[in-house]
């Protein structure tokens, strides 16, 4: 199988499926954006926004999740050297452990959920409560998207599709990944930090 | 495929540096929230450092030291919009 359409070049001069995430990620940098400054707006203009206690809001945890994004990133970016070099064990190796890693945020992610909610914290509960879940909870939806296209592209990677002649869908993936690892980047000082 | 061009984007070296930097960025960031900086503070040093690992990832995780300007014309495009939402809604912040 050939990747050769992805790398059709229009009269930007950029690949097709590189200008089409470019396209797609500045896009979510609205959809994110406009989450981001309606959370200012209400945080700074609403006395009632009621930001929780540190015990409820768990700094530790959210403080490892951000530790275990990162690494996931840096595995993905070494995977895509890594089929640069015609590296395919090692390919497998990085993407697995992205994957493991991505797995291991969102488990994270559920048992803080419990623990919110245990505590009181819900997305009905206050101001702070609402953009909580609302922004968290999109950014774990697109993780979990971007869980898919990572196995979509180890299953593919197990079948011999990607070399150093072909990765270009193994970079795109990443540049995917790249992205939700950056979102949470500014999600977590906006909500555990400040 | 030149060799200039094959060791020019396969040193696996700048991301591990990288990633050495978003790690001490992130304790920082962490240790700064306990250290009782007044709010206002506490807020932009906050956001300085989310925006230099932001930075950081976008240059090397995402390639784009070494993108053409097309692809900035889009990112520029919407990190404007988004700027002018953000500077709109101070306004309504003002006033109250």
């Amino acid at each position: 199988m050939s990747n050769a359409h992805l790398m059709d070049y229009n009269a930007t001069g950029i690949p097709n499926g590189k200008l089409g995430m470019w396209v797609f990620l500045s896009s979510e940098i609205m959809l994110f954006g406009a989450f981001i400054s309606s959370y200012i707006v209400l945080r700074m203009g609403s006395p009632l926004f009621g930001v929780p206690p540190e015990e409820i809001l768990g700094r530790g945890l959210a403080t490892t999740n951000t530790f275990v994004l990162i690494t996931s990133s840096v595995t993905m970016v070494l995977a895509l050297a890594a089929i640069q070099n015609d590296n395919r064990t090692a390919f497998k190796g990085y993407l697995i452990a992205t994957n493991l890693l991505g797995l291991t945020f969102l488990l994270i992610k559920i048992f803080e959920y419990q623990h919110k909610i245990h505590e009181g914290l819900t997305i009905t509960s206050s101001l702070f409560g609402s953009f909580y879940f609302t922004m968290t909870g999109l950014h774990a939806l697109h993780l979990i998207g971007g869980l898919i296209f990572n196995l979509y592209i180890l299953v593919m990677g197990w079948k011999g599709t990607y070399s150093s002649q072909s990765y270009q869908r193994v970079e795109y993936a990443g540049l995917y990944w790249h992205f939700v690892d950056l979102v949470w980047v500014i999600l977590f000082p906006v909500f555990y930090l400040v | 495929m030149d060799e200039f061009h094959l060791e020019q984007k396969h040193s696996v070296k700048p991301y591990l540096l990288v990633f050495l930097a978003l790690a001490i960025l992130t304790g920082l960031t962490v240790i700064l929230s306990y250290a009782g900086l007044p709010h206002g503070m506490a807020i932009l040093v906050a956001s300085i450092i989310a925006l230099v690992k932001c930075t950081l990832i976008a240059a090397f995780f995402m390639h784009l030291r070494f993108e053409s300007k097309g692809i900035y014309a889009f990112i520029f495009a919407a990190l404007f919009f988004l700027l002018g939402l953000i500077l709109s809604l101070i306004p309504d912040i003002g006033i109250r």
